[in-house]
Order: structure tokens, then C-alpha cells, then sequence
């Protein structure tokens, strides 16, 4: 039992690897030799990935925003250090509860479509019938999904952080009488481009990570209508765990050794 | 043209899942404008026998000739060089769901051809009408019937005009008038511009109908090859149990539970796409 298991991960592992090498063959390497990828579908995947997403990301970071600013004036009004709330919750949005938010968010909403969509075509024989008609189903279906998601889980980070912003503006204004520009003034002061910088390289480290999971989690499927679903869970918790351990090991390296 | 005029070649192919040879040791050719019906029953390695000619299966022994070229030793990217010249209609049509149906049989065109939008759409509307479908372009997969699936997927097979054919049960799931209309197409294409064509039936009418030679497999083994005289008036009783329909006869009813295990893992070969290719846009 224990060999099998072994055997199955190894297996995994295997194909998740092929299938960064050959997504990177695509992306850099083949437009070289003549084979560009198409545009439009990146369009398409964009606007699955990102503009149908803002307003669930909207409303996350606002709740975030307000929650980390009531949190704040809870336990800096001990210490009298009411005024130290724009910092907090700038820095906890931009280094740590943006991107990793608002690729919870992705994850649950992105990277299972995609995991059961490639895994639907791949047992009702589309993946094979495009193996036939000589069309890579890495360069037609991953290649799009993949660039869509590293521009636009930057992108949906950047406005997350925006929103949670003004979350916690709501809360210093309109319940503890702080003046909008002094709330401004302040929350920029506390940060500086690296923690932007940061937050954001954070954001598309975990796009590879999503988008990677859900993809090869789907063209691995087997087993019908069941398969699917299990690929689909699998994609999600995949996604969830490496997400979470990537980001301490970055927020160690960013934050910590450094 | 080649000179050449044998477009398949299998020689001694073997293949096994664990102990059991699902294809032990067949041999056959096809030539130019030859349509071939491979028949046998359920579960016989018909469709493992047609994976290995398209390359998406590796034999365990023996060898596989397309074109001249021996497919089972190739690379992915020079098996994808041989795709662009067959085309292939899945038994279930394999359409793609998020694309409508003229978007289906657009898609080879798109992907390897630099024909214009306007010239596929010419090519894409004849191929529809040639499978007897017109007024449909604009509905998903989803919203068609089976037979019209099958159909669209002929159409899609056919869109780069391909020099040889596999059809997996091209008929099954089509009324008596639309089989014809198939059959008749496959007959007029062998004839017309010399396609080969390699089907999979159950279908006895249309198969004796569109046959040039037939070949019926049981076993994982040719039972018996011939014109389609030859296997009407075959001696085999398992020819004869077969093209007749017969409930009783010398083919065994049940699989034991170890053949229908074994068949379980007759499946298309796992994802391999993840390798690298190579994309060789036709001239």
C-alpha cells in the first residue's frame, strides 16, 4: 500500500513538472519557431479569471479592511496608539492578507472551474480528439488560462488592497473620528514601494501555483463524472496548502532572513 | 502520390495489459482508396487496434507503418506531422463543448492552416452541407443530438480534406437515412479523391455497404479477412454467427471477470501532452 501511494505521488510529481516544463517551452520558447500563441483566448480567460471576480474580491477586502481596523482600535486604545491604525492595516493588506485573500478567493473560484472543465474534456475524449487533430492541448487550453491568471491575480491584489484600504478609512472615519486626509497621510508614510513590491511578487508566485494545480490536476483526470470531482476537491486543497507554505517561505525570505 | 500505394502496414503487432495480449500478433495492410471495416465484438481490441494506428497507443511488440513512416518509434512532434494528414471521427463526436459547431470544424483549419476567415468559412459550410447540415452553425454541442454530434465530428475529420480516414462507428446513433448519407459520402471520398478510409462498425448493413475489405477480430486476433464476398460467404462459423446476429454460436457470451478486468484498463493512453512539441503549420 504504502509502495502504491509512493508510486501514485512520484506519478504526480512527474506530470506536474512536465507540465511547467512545457508551459515554459510554449510561452518562451516556441513563439521563436514561428507557433505564437493565440490572443484572443487570453482575453476571454481575463476576464473569466479577473473582471468576473472583482466584485467577490471587492467585497472580501472591504470586510478584511474594516475587520483589521476594528481589531486595531481594540488593542492599540490600551496603549493609546490610536493613531498607528492606518499603518497596521496598510502593512497587514499589502505584505501578508491582500495576496494571500485574494488567492483564497481565486483558488475557490478560478482554479476549480478550470480543474473540472479541462477534467470534463479530458473524459469526454476532447483532449484526445485535439491530440488527434495535431493541436497541443498545452499550447490551446493551459497557455491562455496560464498568462490570464499571472496578470490578473496581480491585478485583483492590487485592487483588493485598494478596497481593504478604504475598509479601514470607513472605520477610522466613521467610527472613531479620524480626518480623511490625516488617515491618508498616514497609511502612506507607514509603507514603502517594497511592501507593494513584495505583496505583488507574493501574487504571482501564487498565480503559477493556482493555475499550474487546477490545470494539471484536470488533464490527469480518470474515471468519468467522479474523477472529475475528485480532481476538482484535490485541485482546490493542492492549491490551498501549497499557497499558504509558499507564502511563509516568502514572507521568511522578504521579511525575515533578509 | 507516392508510388508506393500501401498507406498501413501493421505487422505482427502485439499488445499486452499484464498477462493478457488484448492484440496478439495481427498483420494487415491497407492500400490507396481502399475502405477497410474492422468488425469484432464488444471488448475485442478494436479501439486499442485503432489507437495504435493513430499513435496515441505504443505496441508492446511489432510495428506500424502510416504513410511509409513506422509511427510506433516516431517522437510526438513527427506523430503530429503524420495527424495532420488522417482525420479521425470519435464514436462519441469528441466535440469540443465550448465551441459552437461551425467553431468545431473551423478549429483544424484555424489552427493549421493561414486560410482567411472568409475561406474557412467557405470550407467549414461545405463540409456541413456535405454531412447534411446547415442551419446549425451557431448551436453548442450540447443543444444537438447525438446523431447530428457524430456527424459534425465527420465534418470536422474531413475540414483538412485528409488522405486517410478512421472512423470509430461512424453510423451508431444515426437513422437508416443518415447511415446512408454517411456511407455514401465515405464511398464517394475513397472514390473521388482516393481517401483511404479505416472504419469500426457494428453496423452489418453499412458495413457491407462501404467495404472494400473487411477484417473481423476476435480475440485480439484476425478471425477472418477478406472482400466483403468473402466474409458473406465465409465458411468461419464465428464470421457467419457474427455478420448474422446470431445469440448462439461459437463466440462466448460472458467475458470471465478477469478479461473484464483486464479490459478496464483499456483506456486511452494517460495525458502525454505535457511533452514538448512542435506545431508544423501545413504549407
Amino acid at each position: 500500500m504504502g509502495v502504491l501511494a509512493f508510486c501514485a505521488l512520484k506519478r504526480q510529481v512527474k506530470n506536474y513538472l512536465q507540465l511547467n516544463l512545457s508551459l515554459l517551452y510554449w510561452i518562451l520558447i516556441a513563439p521563436f519557431t514561428g507557433q505564437f500563441f493565440k490572443i484572443a483566448p487570453i482575453f476571454r480567460q481575463m476576464v473569466f479569471v479577473g473582471v468576473r471576480a472583482a466584485p467577490m474580491v471587492a467585497l472580501t477586502a472591504f470586510s478584511v479592511g474594516v475587520t483589521l481596523a476594528m481589531q486595531a482600535a481594540h488593542s492599540l486604545e490600551s496603549l493609546g496608539a490610536q493613531m498607528y491604525i492606518p499603518d497596521l492595516v496598510m502593512l497587514t493588506l499589502l505584505r501578508e492578507m491582500g495576496p494571500v485573500l485574494i488567492a483564497v478567493i481565486v483558488i475557490g473560484r478560478s482554479g476549480s472551474a478550470v480543474a473540472a472543465e479541462l477534467g470534463t474534456m479530458k473524459v469526454s475524449e476532447e483532449i484526445e480528439a485535439l491530440e488527434v487533430m495535431a493541436i497541443n492541448p498545452v499550447q490551446y487550453l493551459v497557455v491562455p488560462r496560464f498568462l490570464a491568471m499571472m496578470v490578473m491575480l496581480p491585478a485583483l491584489t492590487i485592487f483588493g488592497n485598494y478596497i481593504g484600504i478604504v475598509g479601514g478609512w470607513a472605520v477610522c472615519r466613521f467610527a472613531l473620528n479620524f480626518n480623511t486626509a490625516g488617515y491618508i497621510m498616514r497609511a502612506l508614510e507607514s509603507a514603502d514601494t517594497w511592501d507593494l513590491y513584495s505583496g505583488m511578487i507574493k501574487s504571482a508566485v501564487f498565480a503559477w501555483i493556482i493555475i499550474t494545480i487546477s490545470c494539471n490536476a484536470g488533464l490527469n483526470v480518470e474515471g468519468g463524472a467522479e474523477g472529475v470531482g475528485q480532481a476538482t476537491t484535490a485541485s482546490v486543497v493542492q492549491a490551498l496548502l501549497a499557497m499558504l507554505v509558499m507564502n511563509a517561505v516568502l514572507t521568511g525570505i522578504f521579511f525575515f532572513a533578509g | 502520390m507516392s508510388t508506393d500505394s500501401t498507406i498501413i502496414e501493421v505487422n505482427n503487432l502485439v499488445r499486452r495489459f499484464g498477462d493478457r495480449a488484448v492484440l496478439d500478433d495481427i498483420s494487415f495492410n491497407v492500400h490507396r482508396g481502399e475502405t477497410l471495416v474492422i468488425m469484432g465484438g464488444s471488448g475485442c481490441g478494436k479501439s486499442t487496434l485503432l489507437r495504435h494506428m493513430i499513435g496515441s497507443m505504443k505496441p508492446t511488440s511489432g510495428s506500424v507503418r502510416i504513410f511509409g513512416e513506422e509511427i510506433t518509434a516516431m517522437k510526438e512532434r513527427q506523430v503530429e506531422r503524420v495527424r495532420l494528414r488522417l482525420g479521425m471521427l470519435f464514436q462519441s463526436g469528441a466535440l469540443l463543448a465550448s465551441l459552437t459547431v461551425d467553431e468545431n470544424v473551423a478549429l483544424p483549419l484555424v489552427q493549421h492552416t493561414k486560410k482567411s476567415p472568409d475561406e474557412i468559412e467557405q470550407i467549414v459550410k461545405r463540409k456541413l452541407e456535405m454531412v447534411g447540415l446547415t442551419g446549425f452553425e451557431d448551436l453548442k454541442p450540447d443543444e444537438i443530438s447525438g446523431g447530428m454530434k457524430k456527424r459534425v465530428g465527420l465534418a470536422r475529420a474531413l475540414a483538412l480534406d485528409p488522405e486517410l480516414l478512421f472512423s470509430d462507428e461512424p453510423t451508431s446513433g444515426l437513422d437508416p437515412i443518415m447511415t446512408a448519407v454517411v456511407d455514401q459520402l465515405t464511398l464517394k471520398l475513397a472514390q473521388g479523391t482516393h481517401m483511404t478510409a479505416v472504419v469500426v462498425s457494428h453496423d452489418m448493413t453499412s458495413a457491407f455497404r462501404i467495404a472494400t475489405r473487411m477484417i473481423m477480430l476476435g480475440h485480439g486476433s484476425i478471425v477472418a479477412q477478406g472482400t466483403p464476398d468473402e466474409i458473406r460467404n465465409s465458411s468461419n462459423p464465428e464470421v457467419q454467427q457474427f455478420i448474422h446476429g446470431e445469440p448462439d454460436g461459437p463466440i462466448p457470451l460472458n467475458l470471465s471477470q478477469e478479461e473484464h478486468k483486464d479490459h478496464q484498463h483499456v483506456r486511452p493512453r494517460p495525458f502525454l501532452g505535457a511533452r514538448f512539441r512542435f506545431h508544423h503549420k501545413r504549407p
